[in-house]
């Protein structure tokens, strides 16, 4: 296999059999600012008969009216999370069935899928596109499992495949919180309300063939909110239940009382403030965990007090940040995944609250996605390293335990990235020499915020400035390093077996950033 | 401090975050058991946190075990420190 | 002295806590090993806090330790173990008179001596949390040079005089009055008892506020919550401290052309009217307030 050196320094195939060919990636802007249109893919046509039903009896039916056959590729949609049982239920029928040999190319992989292993190890899925995965499935293809490597992809990456046709689904399974009877989809009603359906959007515009699984079919015409159009459906299959109604939609997200993460949370709001962003038509992404929900918190009272009104706010939208649109904080919200029950409703009651698909937010190859807007983002992060390089990937122990995301997207995107994140972890530095595995470059990541001080990447002398004026705790990323091993000491890095490759790292533009090795047994 | 002889086992720490519960029993050599999310990485300086100990109290061998709920090095140390201190102090005296 | 407006307790047998100590925004800490501490961890804990004063850098903090009191087993053991590591200050709980500062000086004395410790190095924060330890504040305060402050225990106060802690806190009008008169007097710092409710930062910001107009130079804090709003309570306002900085400023002068009388705004100001300028004005620098006065 022939590896070369990315521009980061890190080794990467050129060719991968079974997952295709690639670059190296060079730069966070090489693939860009070429003029034209190229290649990409189209909407399957399909000429079925005029009908008024859709619904087939079950999904063994759906299934083979689809046309699967070993080797091909299918998708579902993460937005039922930790609460889906339509991934297993499927998988379970297609096992039945007996296929072999599938590309399984979800948007994501919730925590809970562990069941995925069993069909890697039965043949079932032999090929896996993923934005990310955690648990025993992490462990089992950490240690190599899978013979042909993972491709793992953000999701603006993931939306660029699907589009360019690096990635082609033939079957797409859809999870329909609400359906009617020839198809017209949204996540926003029904008793596995989800909220957005951004991701299975992209699915299902270019899949060969989209079969949709409800426990909700209302009738014709589902109105007034219509996420997926009928057109783009083949069939239905009306179950029991999607899920755990309980994980799928799950209460608000608290703000953190950990003082840690308060402290973390209030340094990243002024070094915001600090840098002069803050100010009208400013626009906001923001995770929902930890120190990051908490940043919105002191951005909300800060804008409250000023006067301050926002563009928009972008994400991965939780309860928090449809609050904020609703006082008025913000002009609008631009919502591809939702992340708390309080959002549902104002997906479906408040127009000001916009339903994007995967390649509206973060497609780095159209005409324009919604990251490249971004004024701010906070980002978490399992480690970072001396040049800013972030992982959000690999554990310490060097296993597939986190996923992409949005993460390189937004880093690239955004005017100011900010990544918030604790010094060490469970006695563990967050701050390493080198990442175990680059997902985010340190050319895209402009500070990291922690609660032992302000790390400014050197690129950004005006930020260094404007942090300085402030008064902010500045600190130089090297000497913290040695501060939290003073106190943690020098953990051993994780051992690979160079031999094996478990999975591939792709950057936003397609070119790979990464790779990740089987861990040594 | 040197020639202390430990008497019984004692432990101390808690299963708490950033703690860690020791046990310390007599033994000729040095035994030790270290569990923890960072057992792995974290073994090789583990083992030199004990060993500085022992040393400190001129013991030459325990039965230590050590589950690590994330300390840091300080708390490790300190946990030792005072499992090997009730250890030596007998049964009657705690 | 720096000023010190929060000191923040932190039970001694919680590494998960002290590892964080610097990051919580308090001007000082207090690591406990009375209260917070279960009988059976004394030990425990009086070796954790040990070890994190000797190898943990806790950077500009100012760190104390609250030692089990006189009349406990743990406190020869408290004091031989955490002297040698040099805590700015060891709190000694139920002051009740001078005697009971004067042995624990002489305990610390001889501690400090074996171990080649200059004498004195390590202060005491006297606790007052008794009705007679109330009436001889004064006492107290001005037993021995080692007395830095003393501290006011509202809990144990209340209890010993029969009456219920409220959150208007009449009950300990009186003390605090006198505590904090006692303190000045003998040139002592004097901070105030903890705030129960921390989920009532309104009620929190009311009794600093309070305290603060009564004189104290400082309030302990149960919960890292609590420093922000005690803080808040210790700055001063905008025009006070432009009157400070023309104080201040007249003083200066004054000193420079050698004369003895200083005034400002046409009205003669006193040696004590000046410290508290220059008091008001370090208290402006952790506030990082510009000293807009002239």
């Amino acid at each position: 296999m022939e590896m070369v050196l990315n521009s980061l320094g890190r080794k990467v195939p050129l060719e991968l059999s079974g997952a295709g060919s690639f670059s190296p990636y060079a730069s966070p802007y090489a693939m860009l600012g070429r003029p034209g249109a190229f290649g990409g893919t189209r909407i399957q046509l399909r000429r079925p008969m005029p009908s008024r039903s859709k619904i087939v009896e079950n999904i063994e039916k759906a299934v083979e009216l689809s046309g699967l056959q070993n080797g091909m590729t299918i998708s579902f949609h993460h937005h039922l999370r930790n609460g889906d049982a339509v991934m297993p239920m499927v998988l379970d029928v297609l096992e039945k069935m007996g296929f072999k040999g599938l590309t399984l190319a979800p948007s994501s992989i919730p925590d809970v899928h562990d069941c995925i292993a069993d069909y890697i190890r039965s043949g079932l899925i032999n090929r896996l596109y993923t934005s990310g995965v955690r648990g025993e499935l992490g462990k089992l293809l950490s240690r190599g499992e899978l013979e042909i490597p993972v491709v793992i992809r953000s999701h603006g990456g993931r939306a660029r495949g699907i589009e360019e046709g690096s990635i082609s689904i033939d079957v797409a399974f859809l999870a329909a919180p609400a359906c009617d009877p020839l198809g017209n989809i949204t996540g926003s009603t029904g008793p596995s309300a989800c909220g957005s359906m951004g991701y299975a959007m992209t699915d299902a515009r270019y899949a060969r063939h989209v079969i949709a699984i409800t426990d909700n079919l209302v009738d014709y015409p589902l109105n007034p909110r219509i996420s997926i159009p009928q057109y783009l459906v083949d069939s239905i299959v009306c179950v029991e239940s999607l899920g755990d109604p309980k994980k799928i939609a799950t209460g608000a997200a608290r703000i953190t009382r950990n003082p840690v993460d308060l402290k973390i949370a209030r340094d990243s709001f002024l070094l915001m403030k600090a840098s002069g962003i803050v100010e009208r038509g400013f626009s906001f992404q923001m995770g929902v965990g930890g120190a990051s929900l908490a940043v919105a918190k002191y951005l909300a009272e800060y804008m409250r007090e000023k006067g301050i009104r926002g563009s928009f706010g972008l994400g991965g939208v939780g309860g928090y940040l449809a609050g904020m649109l609703e006082e008025g904080l913000f002009d609008a919200v631009f919502d591809v995944q939702s992340f708390d029950s309080a959002v549902t409703k104002s997906i479906h009651e408040d127009p000001r609250h916009i339903e994007i698909d995967s390649s509206w937010y973060a497609n780095p190859f159209n005409a324009g996605c919604l990251v490249n807007n971004l004024d701010c983002v906070i980002l978490a992060a399992l480690e970072v390293d001396c040049d800013f390089n972030v992982n959000v990937l690999t554990g310490h122990d060097g296993a597939l335990r986190g996923a992409s995301g949005g993460h390189q997207d937004t880093a690239a995107g955004a005017k100011l990235s900010i990544v918030a994140a604790p010094s060490f972890r469970g006695g563990v530095p967050s701050i390493k020499e080198r990442v175990t595995t680059i997902t985010t470059p340190g050319e895209t990541v402009d500070a990291i915020v922690t609660e032992r001080g302000i790390c400014i990447n050197p690129r950004r002398e005006d930020l260094l400035g404007s942090a300085l004026k402030a008064g902010l705790p500045v600190v130089d990323i090297e000497a913290l390093k040695e501060e939290v091993e003073k106190l943690t000491g020098v953990p051993r890095p994780p051992e690979f077996d160079c031999d094996k490759i478990a999975a591939v790292v792709e950057y936003r533009d397609g070119t790979l950033i990464d790779t990740v090795y089987a861990r040594k047994q | 401090m040197s020639g202390l002889i430990l008497l019984n086992t004692a432990s101390a720490g808690t299963l708490e975050s950033s703690d860690c519960l020791v046990t310390v029993s007599p033994a000729e050599k040095l035994k030790l058991e270290y569990k923890g999310a960072n057992s792995e990485i974290f073994a090789e300086r583990t083992k030199a946190i004990v060993e500085n100990v022992l040393k400190k109290y001129g013991l030459g061998g325990a039965e230590i075990s050590i589950q690590d709920q994330g300390a840091l090095e300080i708390t490790i140390k300190a946990r030792l420190e005072t499992a090997v201190s009730r250890a030596c102090k007998g049964a009657a005296g705690q | 002295m720096k000023p010190c407006r929060s000191m923040l307790y932190i039970p001694g047998d919680s590494p998960g806590m002290i590892q964080h100590a610097p990051v919580f925004g308090a001007d000082s800490i207090l690591l406990d090993l009375e209260d917070a501490v279960a009988i059976a961890e004394k030990d425990a804990a009086r070796k954790m806090v040990a070890c994190f004063l000797q190898d943990y850098d806790f950077k500009d903090l100012i760190v104390t330790v609250r030692v089990n009191g006189a009349d406990t087993e743990f406190f020869d053991d408290d004091l031989s173990e955490i002297i040698p590591c040099l805590p700015a200050a060891v709190r000694i709980p139920k002051c009740n008179g001078p005697a009971d500062v004067l042995s624990a000086d002489k305990k610390i004395e001889e501690i400090e001596r074996a171990n080649s410790i200059p004498v004195g190095k390590v202060r005491i924060h006297a606790m007052i949390e008794t009705a007679v330890g109330v009436e001889n504040a004064y006492h107290i305060a001005s037993a021995c040079p080692r007395v830095e402050a003393i501290t006011l225990g509202g809990q144990d106060l209340t209890a010993d005089m029969g009456v219920k802690k409220t959150k208007e806190g009449w009950e300990l009008f009186y003390a605090r009055s006198r505590v904090v008169v006692a303190a000045r007097a003998a040139g002592v710092a004097v901070y105030d008892t903890v705030w129960a409710d921390i989920n009532d930062k309104e009620g929190l910001l009311r009794e600093c506020r309070s305290i603060v107009g009564l004189g104290f130079t400082g309030k302990a804090a149960i919960h890292p919550d609590q420093i922000e709003t005690i803080h808040q309570a210790f700055m001063p306002d905008e025009k006070e401290l432009k009157k400070a900085v023309r104080i201040v400023e007249a003083a200066e002068k004054a000193k420079n052309e050698g004369k003895g009388v200083i005034s400002v705004d046409g009205k003669m100001v006193d040696a004590p009217v000046v410290a508290r300028a220059r008091h008001l004005l370090e208290l402006a620098d952790l506030y990082g307030l510009e000293r807009s006065g002239s």
